[in-house]
C-alpha cells in the first residue's frame, strides 16, 4: 500500500508541474535586465513593467481590452440572465435543445467562429470597431452567464414568488425583491467570467483587429512575433494575478451562492 | 369555537360550483363550500383528493375552470393572488433566506407602505402572537423547522388578512412539535378570529382544529360537518372510514320494518336502519362501541353477535385495543377499557355490540382507495 501512495503522489506532482510550470516561468523572464526571452534571466531588473506602463501601444492595448471587457461584462450578464430565468421557467423539451443552441459558443472551435464573424464583419464594415469587438466577445461570453446563472436559479425556489404574491407583491416586485437577490451571486460570477472570457480572448480578435484597435492579447502577440521584447512576459505576469484574482472571486461567489 | 365579537373581523367565504379541470383529469368536480366569518374550517382529504386545489383557487395561485368564488361578500374571480390581502402559511414555509426574521414579517407591510415606527410595532406584536420576538435578527437557516414556521405564521397574518389560508403547515415536522403547534394555532385563531382555512390529510389533526370540516375524495366533498358528526353519522362509507378507525362488515341482507338483517357466515346481526333500494349495505362500527365477551357467553337483548378470534392484543395505558379475525376472514378493531376482561391472541371471542350502533351505509368502491 506505502510504495503505491508514493508513486501515485510523485504522478500527481508531475501532472501539477506540468500544468503551472509553463506560467510560472513567465514570471522570472519578466525581470529579466536584458531584452531577450532567455531562460532562466540573466539579471533582475523592472524595465518591461515600466515600458508596459509608459509606452502608448502598450497602454492603449490595456485601455481598449478593459473598455471592450467592461462593456461585454454588462451585456453579456444582462442577455445570459434573462435567458437562463426564461430557460428556467421552460416546461416543455424545447428547454434542452434551446440551451445547447445558446451553449454552443463555448464548444464551437474558436478559429471557425473568427472566420464566420471576419466574413460578416467585412461586409458590414465592423472590423476593427469597438461596437464589433464588443458584438463578437458578447457572443463568446453569454454562454458562461447562462452556466452560472443557471446553477443558482437551479437552489432557488420558485415557490419564494408564490408566497411573496400571496403577501402583496406583483411580479416585479417579487422579482425584485426576492427573485434578484437571491441570484446574485450567480449574476456576479457570471459578470466576472464574462469580464475575463473578452479580456483573454485572441482567436476573434486578431481576425477583426486593425492598427486602430488593438486588444492586449493582440499586442501582445504581435510583439512576440516581431521582437522578443520581454515587455510580453511582464503583461503576462500581470494578466496572470488579475485574472487569478477575479476567477477566485467569481468562484467563491458561486460556491456562497449554491451553500444558501 | 369563537365568540360572535371576535368573529367581526373573519370574511365569509363563499365557493360555488367549482370545478378545475387539467386536461382530461379534473381536479374539482362541482365543489360549493361556504365558510363562516372567523371559522376554522379545515379541507381534509387524501392527496389528490381536490383539498390543496381548493386552496389555491382561494389563494389566487390557480384560476378556475368554472364556478364562483366569493370571500367577504365580493367575487374575486379574476383578482390576481397579489391584490387578494389573503394570508397564506405554506407546508415548506417559503421564507425569504436572504432576509432576517424581522425583516420576513416586515415585507408585507413594506409592500403595503407602512411607515416605520407603525410597522415596527405590528412586526413585533406578529412575533410576540407566535413568541418568536427574540429571534428578529436571526436569518430562516438559522431556526428550526417549528420556528420557521412560526415566523411563516407571524407573516401571513401581519397585515390583517380577513382569512388565513394553511396548506398542511405542520406536514414536515415531527409528531410532538405537531401536537404543540395545533394548540398554538388553536389560540391564535381564537385571538385573532380571523377566518382560517386549513388543509390536512390528517384526520386527528383536522379534528383537533376545526370548528367544521370538508372531507374531499376525488374532486369531490363527501361530507361537511363538525367532527363528532362526522365521526357519529358519517354520510358515506368513505367518511366513515377516513375518519377515526372503524371496522366494516358486508353480508347478504334483508329489509324488515325499520331494520336491515346482515347474515354474514352464517350468523345474522341486525341495524335499526332502512336500506336505501338498490343499493348494498355496509354496516360501521366504530371501536369504542364494540367488545368482547368470551365465546358463547349469554347475550343481552338489543346486542350483536358474531364469532371470531382474537388476532392482536395492544396494551394501550388507557386501555386495550384488539384485533379480530371473522369467520368470514373480515377484521374488526375493538377499543376496550381497563376495567374489561383482558384477552390474549388466539383466544376465541365473541364481538358484541348494541344494535342501535350499527351505522348502515351504502357501499362504494371508492372508499377502498388507498388513505394517504
Amino acid at each position: 500500500m506505502k510504495p503505491f501512495r508514493i508513486i501515485l503522489g510523485l504522478f500527481c506532482l508531475l501532472v501539477a508541474v506540468w500544468l503551472i510550470m509553463p506560467t510560472l516561468v513567465v514570471i522570472p523572464m519578466s525581470f529579466n535586465d536584458k531584452k531577450s526571452l532567455a531562460f532562466p534571466p540573466s539579471g533582475f531588473s523592472w524595465q518591461w513593467y515600466a515600458n508596459f506602463f509608459t509606452n502608448p501601444e502598450w497602454s492603449n492595448s490595456l485601455l481598449n481590452s478593459l473598455k471592450v471587457a467592461s462593456i461585454v461584462a454588462v451585456v453579456a450578464t444582462f442577455i445570459g440572465t434573462l435567458a437562463a430565468l426564461g430557460l428556467s421557467r421552460m416546461k416543455h423539451s424545447g428547454a434542452g435543445i434551446l440551451r445547447a443552441i445558446l451553449i454552443t459558443p463555448m464548444v464551437v472551435p474558436g478559429v471557425v467562429l473568427a472566420i464566420g464573424i471576419y466574413a460578416v464583419y467585412l461586409n458590414y464594415q465592423l472590423v476593427g470597431t469597438t461596437f464589433g469587438f464588443v458584438l463578437a466577445h458578447t457572443m463568446l461570453a453569454i454562454p458562461f452567464v447562462i452556466i452560472a446563472v443557471s446553477a443558482s436559479l437551479e437552489v432557488f425556489d420558485v415557490r419564494l414568488e408564490t408566497a411573496a404574491a400571496s403577501l402583496g407583491a406583483n411580479r416585479f416586485t417579487a422579482f425584485r425583491t426576492i427573485t434578484l437577490p437571491l441570484i446574485a451571486p450567480g449574476m456576479l460570477s457570471g459578470l466576472l467570467f464574462a469580464f475575463v472570457t473578452s479580456f483573454d480572448e485572441i482567436i476573434v480578435a486578431l481576425f477583426i483587429t486593425s492598427p486602430y484597435l488593438k486588444t492586449l492579447p493582440v499586442q501582445i502577440f504581435t510583439s512576440i512575433t516581431r521582437d522578443a521584447d520581454p515587455t510580453v512576459a511582464a503583461v503576462g505576469t500581470i494578466i496572470f494575478f488579475a485574472t487569478s484574482l477575479v476567477i477566485a472571486a467569481g468562484l467563491i461567489i458561486g460556491s456562497k451562492s449554491k451553500r444558501s | 369555537m369563537s365568540t360572535s365579537k371576535t368573529r367581526e373581523r373573519g370574511a365569509a367565504i363563499d365557493i360555488r360550483d367549482a370545478t378545475k379541470r387539467y386536461g382530461k383529469f379534473t381536479a374539482l368536480d362541482n365543489v360549493s363550500l361556504h365558510i363562516e366569518p372567523g371559522e376554522f374550517m379545515t379541507l381534509l382529504g387524501p392527496s389528490g383528493s381536490g383539498k390543496t386545489t381548493t386552496l389555491n383557487v382561494v389563494a389566487g395561485f390557480t384560476d378556475l375552470t368554472a364556478g364562483d368564488l366569493s370571500v367577504g361578500g365580493e367575487s374575486i374571480v379574476g383578482v390576481p393572488a397579489h391584490k387578494r390581502n389573503i394570508g397564506v402559511v405554506f407546508q415548506h414555509y417559503a421564507l425569504f433566506p436572504h432576509m432576517t426574521v424581522g425583516k420576513n414579517v416586515a415585507y408585507p407591510l413594506t409592500l403595503r407602505g407602512v411607515e416605520k415606527g407603525e410597522r415596527e410595532r405590528r412586526v413585533k406584536a406578529a412575533l410576540d402572537m407566535v413568541k418568536m420576538a427574540d429571534f428578529a435578527h436571526r436569518y430562516p437557516s438559522e431556526l428550526s423547522g417549528g420556528q420557521q414556521q412560526r415566523v411563516a405564521l407571524a407573516r401571513a397574518i401581519v397585515f390583517d388578512p380577513p382569512l388565513l389560508l394553511m396548506d398542511e403547515p405542520l406536514g414536515a415536522l415531527d409528531k410532538k412539535l405537531r401536537e404543540w403547534l395545533q394548540l398554538e394555532i388553536k389560540r391564535i385563531h381564537r385571538e385573532l378570529g380571523t377566518t382560517f382555512v386549513y388543509v390536512t390529510h390528517d384526520q386527528e389533526e383536522a379534528l383537533v382544529l376545526s370548528d367544521r370540516i370538508a372531507v374531499f375524495n376525488q374532486g369531490r366533498i363527501e361530507q361537511i360537518g363538525t367532527g363528532r358528526q362526522l365521526y357519529d353519522e358519517p354520510a358515506t362509507l368513505f367518511v366513515g372510514k377516513f375518519i377515526g378507525e372503524s371496522t366494516t362488515l358486508r353480508g347478504k341482507a334483508e329489509t324488515s320494518g325499520d331494520e336491515t338483517g346482515l347474515t354474514i357466515a352464517g350468523q345474522k346481526i341486525v341495524a335499526k336502519e332502512k336500506l336505501a333500494g338498490g343499493e348494498t349495505p355496509v354496516i360501521l362500527l366504530r371501536p369504542e362501541k364494540l367488545s368482547l365477551a368470551a365465546a358463547k357467553a349469554p347475550i343481552t337483548n338489543g346486542q350483536n353477535s358474531l364469532a371470531g378470534q382474537v388476532s392482536e392484543a395492544i396494551y394501550l395505558g388507557s386501555g386495550s385495543k384488539y384485533q379480530v379475525v371473522l369467520r368470514d376472514g373480515s377484521i374488526a378493531v375493538v377499543r376496550s377499557s381497563l376495567e374489561a376482561k383482558p384477552f390474549t391472541i388466539g383466544d376465541e371471542v365473541d364481538l358484541r355490540w348494541s344494535v342501535e350502533d350499527s351505522k348502515l351505509l351504502a357501499d362504494d368502491d371508492r372508499a377502498d382507495m388507498t388513505l394517504t
